[in-house]
């Protein structure tokens, strides 16, 4: 049988304003443990919440760029429950009165279009961070544990898809388009890495063609996109299993870890008990209420979103819909890309071409972002220019781009210490394209008797020769010359 | 007549005529805490250190001329319930038992700054839930008009205190009727005022949107002082109200004449002592005969008041009291196995039977299927009440009633009756409910023992029950005392 699979995401993204939700805490990741607390965020008796301004901004201007409704009436409430990296016992969220509703984001898979639902953005406190001593680092069975109170109170922002998702490619490309809006918007450096980024996935698979939902399973400890393509493959793939043979009692309403090593999922026996979160409106916070013109205002102030920066690449650049796509799938990226056309002034393609080509590679082998790397896009684009200048050939500049990726060295400096300029010289490519005549007098032969690819092995020798410096186009010229005389 | 049975502003013109100096005073009601407080049982911690350096600092200021407030050098107790930098803070609690908090509540530093001298903090009903002091996880404190009887709760401490000149004023804080209860009960001026009007910062919470700071004090004249001080916008309190704040002591003045007095007859109605039903009918009468318009009026639906309080408070204090699970401060079960046997144990042995059985109605009251029928009853039942005063307040500018619907009773007679125990605050509960002032002022007694008027006004309407509890005082002339002693 052949199954569609519904998938809902949760993501979180941790605000990044200078202070903490309802204090005056700063934010800054990796002080040391519990120096950035206070009375408030360590949850000691008698002190109250005050909300933060900004993080109710940038909430309200993340619903606005994914095409949300913002009510103008939203409250905070008390998600009640038991657990030690919580310093009240409650965290302090938002339940039926969001600030954000009934939002999208319009996704360009490579062969179609679709539209993903948000149902809805609310704002929350972050949790503080528990370490586990002893036992195999999870509560359960250690000795001790030690609790850093730091993350504890930082505002966080809840998207929440509706169940519009169908393939994991589709997970992805929603999470990262998420993620580009985000930061876009400045609001959040969504570093999955850093744990700024959290998603979680909800995930059932029913008869294609059906309408029914079957049973979800939520999976966690998604640490990347790639985990979270990869984790929703395998669910899929585990779910179908069951049905399949005929076991759907496997597939049960439950949350699974995903173990990135192992490349599979498991019960995650944690949660020993129901929760009931006894959510209430809570008591030390007074409602929010917004006028229409400040909304407004703060949807004047949007800056331009990736869907819009696609856009504009197409018709400014006349980029490929494709290339413009994954141009804008990071700010980072776009950013690199129009800075680089900008410097280069030569044809943007070219630029295109090398940013999703060469430079994604090395990206992509290195797990680093387009910001994490010595590569700038003045190197990108002097290198375009040797290019273009006949100094170097384009086979040398791919030699060179790991160079200069991993030492940040300019292109024009890799060149002279290696002696990779190109061998421009006629005098001296039509010697060598004699000595490759003088030798390969058999192959010379099967070209005159029409052999076409003789050609191509001759280039191939002279270029041998020059190793690999030669002005290709020089030395086809000169070869034909040389061959048809 | 002994410095520590003056009042604050008694006090203050012989600090600024430099007749006695603080030091003085804080050694005469230390002397008189040495006396008596073995059979009051007033304090929690007695902070003597505290003490003697802040009057240091208070005779340091006047010796140099400086301007001093009518608050500096004089003796203040805190309920427990307040957070005091370096100062123990049970909350009347085995599991605060050890709590030192690392800040001081804004109402004490408001308090401090001006100048004022600390004698100790008080003792209270755990977690200032109760009306008798009884439910403390130390000791009950004994009325001083009576040693058998119950100085009220929850911030009974802190109205012994002053009852019994152990100290000049002190402060509590008031969820359901914890300042006025235990003020009519011990015969002295207490006030609960409108919710927001005093910041609840380092206040411990134990219902969030009923719990009020307020003072205790001897005359309404000292309660009006104090409250000059107390009421300051606080940006550390979302829900602290910020208003131009007019000199409650300047508008102090001795005219009823137009006043308007409704009179709920919900609230004089059975379940009230006949024999306090007649003293405050006489106190009614002291406002008509100086010039007020007493009329009879009603709340209708104040007879669910009580029952909205019971669902919406614990609701509340089960979330509020979660914090005490062993793992960051206060007392922890020892060798715990796990995670949730810590939890458990810390809470079953450092709570007592009054706080574990409203955590449970709280969690009950909230839980998935419950909380439309329950909590989002009571906030309807809310609603409709606060409607029933605002309606009342077209007709009055204030309301009267009994503080109390009996006078104290005997230590032990209703701890095995919560229910009964819970009735103390049926006329003081709806005005919580409301967020709106009161305050109780002594207007007589009933087998000698004390009777409170209370007198609630519109919210902000702090002007106007100072007024006419300051008329009601002046015109009453009620100048009993207790005497320490048992009474049969
Ligand atoms: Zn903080």
């Amino acid at each position: 049988m052949e199954y569609e699979s519904v998938i809902g995401l949760e993501i979180h993204a941790e605000l990044n304003t200078e202070s903490k939700m309802f204090c005056g805490c700063g934010t800054h990741f990796g002080e040391a443990p519990n120096t950035q607390t206070c009375p408030v965020c360590l949850g000691l008796p008698g002190s109250l919440p005050v909300a933060n301004a900004k993080a109710i901004e940038y909430v309200i201007k993340s619903g606005l760029a994914v095409g949300c409704g913002i009510n103008l009436y939203s409250i905070f409430h008390r998600k009640n429950y038991f657990y030690p990296d919580m310093p009240k016992d409650y965290q302090i969220s938002q339940y039926d009165q969001p600030l954000c509703i009934n939002g999208f984001i319009d996704l360009d898979m490579n062969d179609y279009q679709t539209r993903i639902g948000i149902t809805r953005i609310h704002l929350e406190e972050d949790t503080g961070k528990l370490i586990h001593i002893g036992g195999a680092g999870r509560i359960a069975g250690a000795k001790y544990s030690l609790v850093d109170f730091n993350r504890a109170g930082v505002p966080l922002m809840e998207i929440v898809s509706e169940p519009d998702i169908r393939t994991p490619e589709e997970a992805k490309a929603y999470a990262q388009k998420l993620r580009a809006v985000l930061i876009t918007l400045g609001v959040s450096d969504c570093s999955m890495e850093k744990g700024s980024m959290r998603v979680d996935a909800n995930i059932s698979i029913r008869p294609k063609g059906s309408t029914g939902l079957g049973v979800k399973t939520e999976l966690k400890n998604l640490n990347s996109f790639r985990s979270l393509q990869r984790a929703l493959a395998y669910e899929i793939e585990r779910q179908a299993k069951a049905l399949n043979e005929g076991k759907p009692e496997e597939i049960v309403q439950e949350t699974r870890h995903w173990d990135e090593a192992k490349g599979a999922t498991s019960t995650l026996r944690t949660k020993e008990y129901a929760h009931d979160y006894r959510y209430f409106p809570d008591p030390d916070l007074v409602p929010m209420e917004f006028d229409i013109a400040y909304i407004d205002f703060l949807r004047s102030q949007l800056p331009e979103l990736p869907n819009e920066r696609k856009q504009r690449f197409i018709k400014e650049y006349g980029l490929p819909v494709h290339e413009a796509n994954l141009l804008t799938e990071s700010k980072a990226m776009g950013d690199f890309f129009e800075e680089t056309a900008k410097l280069y002034k030569g044809d943007p393609k070219a630029v295109a071409n090398w940013m999703l080509g060469d430079m994604s590679y090395y990206l992509n082998t290195e797990g680093l972002e387009i910001d994490e790397t010595a590569v700038t896009p003045k190197h990108l684009a002097e290198l375009l220019k040797l290019i273009d200048k006949g100094v170097i050939s384009g086979k040398i500049a791919k030699e060179i781009f790991p160079e200069m990726f991993e030492t940040g060295k300019l292109p024009q400096v890799i060149v002279e210490e290696k002696g990779m300029t190109q061998i421009s010289d006629e005098a001296e490519i039509s010697k060598i394209i004699d000595m490759v005549l003088e030798e390969n007098t058999s192959t010379v032969e099967e070209y005159r008797a029409g052999k076409d690819k003789a050609f191509g092995f001759l280039i191939g020798q002279a270029m041998r020769l020059t190793r690999g410096r030669g002005n290709p186009q020089l030395i086809n010229r000169l070869l034909r010359e040389k061959l048809q005389a | 007549m002994e410095l520590y049975q003056m009042t604050i502003h008694e006090l203050h013109e012989k600090l600024l005529n430099k007749e006695v100096s603080a030091k003085e005073i804080t050694d005469s009601v230390f002397s008189r805490i040495e006396e008596v407080e073995d059979k009051v049982k007033s304090y929690l911690t007695i902070t003597k250190d505290v003490a003697l350096e802040q009057a240091k600092l208070a005779d340091e200021k006047i010796a140099a001329g400086g301007k001093v407030g009518p608050l500096a050098g004089i003796p203040t107790a805190i309920k427990d319930v307040m957070c005091t930098r370096g100062v123990r803070t049970t909350c009347g609690s085995k599991i605060l038992d050890n709590f030192i908090p690392v800040y001081t509540s804004t109402a004490v530093q408001n308090l401090f700054d001006e100048g004022i001298v600390m004698t100790g903090k008080t003792n209270m009903d755990e977690f200032a839930m109760g009306s008798s002091t009884e439910n403390s996880g130390f000791f009950p404190t004994r009325n001083p008009w009576d040693l058998e009887r119950v100085p009220g709760g929850s911030s009974g401490g802190s109205a012994a205190a002053v009852a019994a000149d152990e100290a000049v004023f002190s402060l509590g804080s008031d969820t359901g009727g914890s300042i006025r209860q235990p003020a009519a009960l011990c015969g002295i001026v207490g006030m609960k005022p409108t919710y927001g009007l005093v910041s609840r910062y380092g206040l411990v919470a134990f219902a969030s949107s009923l719990d009020q700071i307020g003072p205790f004090t001897k005359d309404v004249t000292d309660c009006a002082i104090v409250l000059n001080h107390l009421v300051r916008h606080d940006p550390m309190d979302s829900t602290s109200v910020k208003i131009d704040r007019p000199d409650y002591k300047e508008i102090l003045i001795n005219d009823l004449k137009g006043v308007r007095v409704g009179v709920p007859k919900e609230l004089m109605a059975e379940g009230i002592d006949p024999k306090v039903k007649k003293v405050v009918e006489d106190a009614i009468k002291v406002l008509a005969d100086n010039g007020a318009i007493v009329a009879e009026t009603s709340l209708p639906n104040l007879e669910y008041g009580l029952s909205a309080y019971y669902i919406i408070a614990p609701a509340e204090a089960s979330s509020n009291l979660a914090r005490f699970d062993g793992v960051r401060y206060g007392y922890r079960a020892p060798d715990p196995d796990d995670l949730m046997d810590m939890y458990m144990r810390t809470r079953t042995e450092g709570f007592g039977d009054e706080v574990k059985r409203r955590i449970m109605l709280g969690t009950y009251a909230l839980s998935a299927g419950y909380y439309e029928a329950y909590y989002g009853k009571a906030q309807k039942v809310r609603t409709l009440i606060v409607r029933d005063f605002n309606k009342a307040f077209e007709d009055f500018d204030v309301l009267v009633s009994p503080t109390s619907p009996t006078v104290a009773f005997k230590i032990g007679e209703k701890v095995a009756n919560p229910l009964q125990m819970y009735l103390s605050d049926i006329c003081t509960i709806p005005v919580n409910l409301a967020g709106l002032p009161g305050i109780s002022v002594p207007c007589g007694t009933v087998d000698g023992l004390p009777v409170g008027l209370q007198i609630i006004g519109k919210a902000l309407g702090e002007e106007t029950i100072l007024r006419v509890a300051y008329s009601f005082e002046q015109n009453f002339n009620w100048s009993e005392k207790p005497k320490l002693e048992t009474r049969d």
